[in-house]
């Protein structure tokens, strides 16, 4: 397992002045496949997520990475967040050439890459709409086809389906565990569920001092069916897990 | 309905003044009727439309160059931690001077030409300009910036791609306070001092008891700056983006 992990994090702490939020928390991220980060709101599995994309000051974190050929890593990365986050002045296709745009990388062939994608993601005949002409479920898709235009090994999703009703979370997500199939990914959610159907690798991150517990995973490759009664099981097991700390305190 | 009802009130008001005038036998060098005032607008439009000529210039320059300062400052203000510190104070205390009082210092320094009258009204325009695009550019999204650093962006263009065109909105509003009081800002200009413009007859007419032309000059000080105000209005909906 630690052979063939993309990427190692040795430790990485979060703290403000003198109070550590978490501390040396170790954990690796297997390469090309899901790991999927559960925890009870307010642990700090979004701080751990913008730690790695680099969003946090450095006075207030820690981090190391074992051997990498991807360093600096937050040049390697690239992050979905809770929102779409679509600039609404700019129409679809220009959001999604976003990054190359700001960055004055643009070149004529990114905007036939970002017509590709979004034929991929069903949108193709949108590509001159504005973002408040699409739902809540398209919005994201192209959220996910900027990421994809960004083209980086690691995409780091913090609940980007959370928002989404349960129909086009479900179709979001087999969309984007199709198209992110040769990315390590690395998601935060608090449905269980979700970490049940997408992850190859799920982590509970919880406890106080926090610490992140590695669960048992199903067999079944990934993207599982939800009516499976072995996930249920799983499902069961995850929940209890959660639960603990909640008996611990009361 | 909902159009006609300003009409309608405005109607209801003016019936009312000329029923009053007349009722109280009120002489014309203390409230003129509405139909004086018509009259009077008849009379001199030839006058009144000369001396608009500058008075609009003048609020169109000090609109234009005002809504540039606006900008730059808040940009200015924006980029450097040391603007914020110094010149945002300064900015403050330019704008707890009554303009009245300044006014005739820039007839002095600018002269009794257009320019002292668009540095008035710039000293009373730019500041609604800068505080909302501020405002604007300080509260972007922190997930749009976020979005931005991830993507390597480099904070000139973070600044210039992403807080601007976020804050356009905000600058709208403060443009459309800007176009409300450019007019104003003129016309007190020339109330200080000066040789022509809607202010200057407005002087003269004040002084001659000539209350009619007054009001006559009023009317159009106000269609002026109602014409300004939603010709303005109307572009910046065109160009501000909906969410």
């Amino acid at each position: 397992m630690q052979n063939n992990s993309a990427l190692d994090i040795a430790c990485a702490s979060f703290y403000i002045g003198q109070q550590y939020y978490f501390k040396n928390l170790r954990f690796s991220l297997p390469q090309q496949q899901w790991t999927c980060l559960l925890g009870r709101s307010g642990i700090g599995k979004s701080s751990l997520l913008k730690i790695l994309a680099g969003l946090i000051p450095d006075n207030q974190h820690q981090l190391q990475v074992k051997h990498t050929s991807f360093s600096p890593l937050n040049q390697h990365i690239s992050y979905m967040a809770q929102t779409d986050c679509l600039m609404p002045w700019l129409t679809v296709i220009n959001n999604v050439l976003l990054g190359v745009k700001l960055r004055g990388e643009k070149k004529p062939y990114h905007t036939k890459q970002a017509m590709d994608l979004l034929t991929q993601i069903g949108l193709a005949e949108k590509a001159s709409y504005y973002p408040h002409q699409l739902s809540g479920g398209m919005r994201q898709r192209v959220a996910l086809a900027r990421t994809l235009m960004e083209d980086k090994p690691f995409v780091l999703m913090d609940e980007p389906f959370s928002a989404l009703d349960a129909i086009t979370r479900m179709t979001m997500q087999a969309l984007a565990f199709k198209l992110l199939q040769h990315k390590t990914v690395f998601l935060v959610t608090h449905d269980p569920f979700e970490a049940l159907r997408l992850g190859q690798q799920i982590l509970i991150m919880q406890g106080n001092p926090v610490k992140l517990i590695t669960v048992p995973t199903p067999s079944i490759p990934p993207l599982r069916d939800m009516n499976d009664s072995v996930l249920i099981e799983y499902q069961q097991k995850i929940i209890h897990q959660l639960m603990e700390e909640q008996y611990a305190v009361s | 309905m909902r159009y006609l009802r300003p009409f309608i009130a405005i109607a209801v008001l003016l019936i009312a003044w000329q029923i009053l005038v007349a009722c109280f036998q009120l002489p014309s060098y203390i409230l003129p009727s509405p139909y004086q005032v018509l009259l009077s607008l008849e009379h001199n439009i030839v006058l009144i439309t000369h001396q608009a000529l500058f008075t609009v210039t003048e609020t169109i320059a000090a609109l234009l160059l005002g809504i540039f300062i606006g900008v730059c400052a808040a940009l200015f203000l924006t980029m450097f931690t040391f603007a914020r510190q110094w010149v945002l104070p300064l900015i403050i205390i330019s704008q707890s001077i009554p303009t009245f009082a300044i006014a005739p210092l820039f007839v002095i320094w600018f002269g009794y030409g257009m320019s002292s009258k668009i540095m008035t009204a710039i000293l009373m325009l730019f500041f609604p300009v800068t505080s909302t695009f501020y405002d604007g550019l300080k509260n972007t999204s922190k997930d749009y910036l976020d979005l931005a650093k991830v993507m390597q962006v480099s904070p000139l263009n973070q600044l210039f791609k992403i807080k601007f065109p976020a804050a356009l909105p905000h600058l709208a509003s403060g443009i459309r306070m800007a176009a409300v009081i450019a007019p104003i800002g003129a016309v007190v200009g020339e109330w200080v001092g000066s040789s022509k413009g809607l202010g200057y007859l407005m002087l003269n007419a004040n002084a001659r008891m000539q209350i009619d032309l007054m009001f006559a000059v009023l009317l159009i000080i106000v269609l002026f700056a109602l014409a300004l105000y939603y010709s303005i209005d109307c572009i910046l909906k065109k160009l501000t983006f909906s969410e």
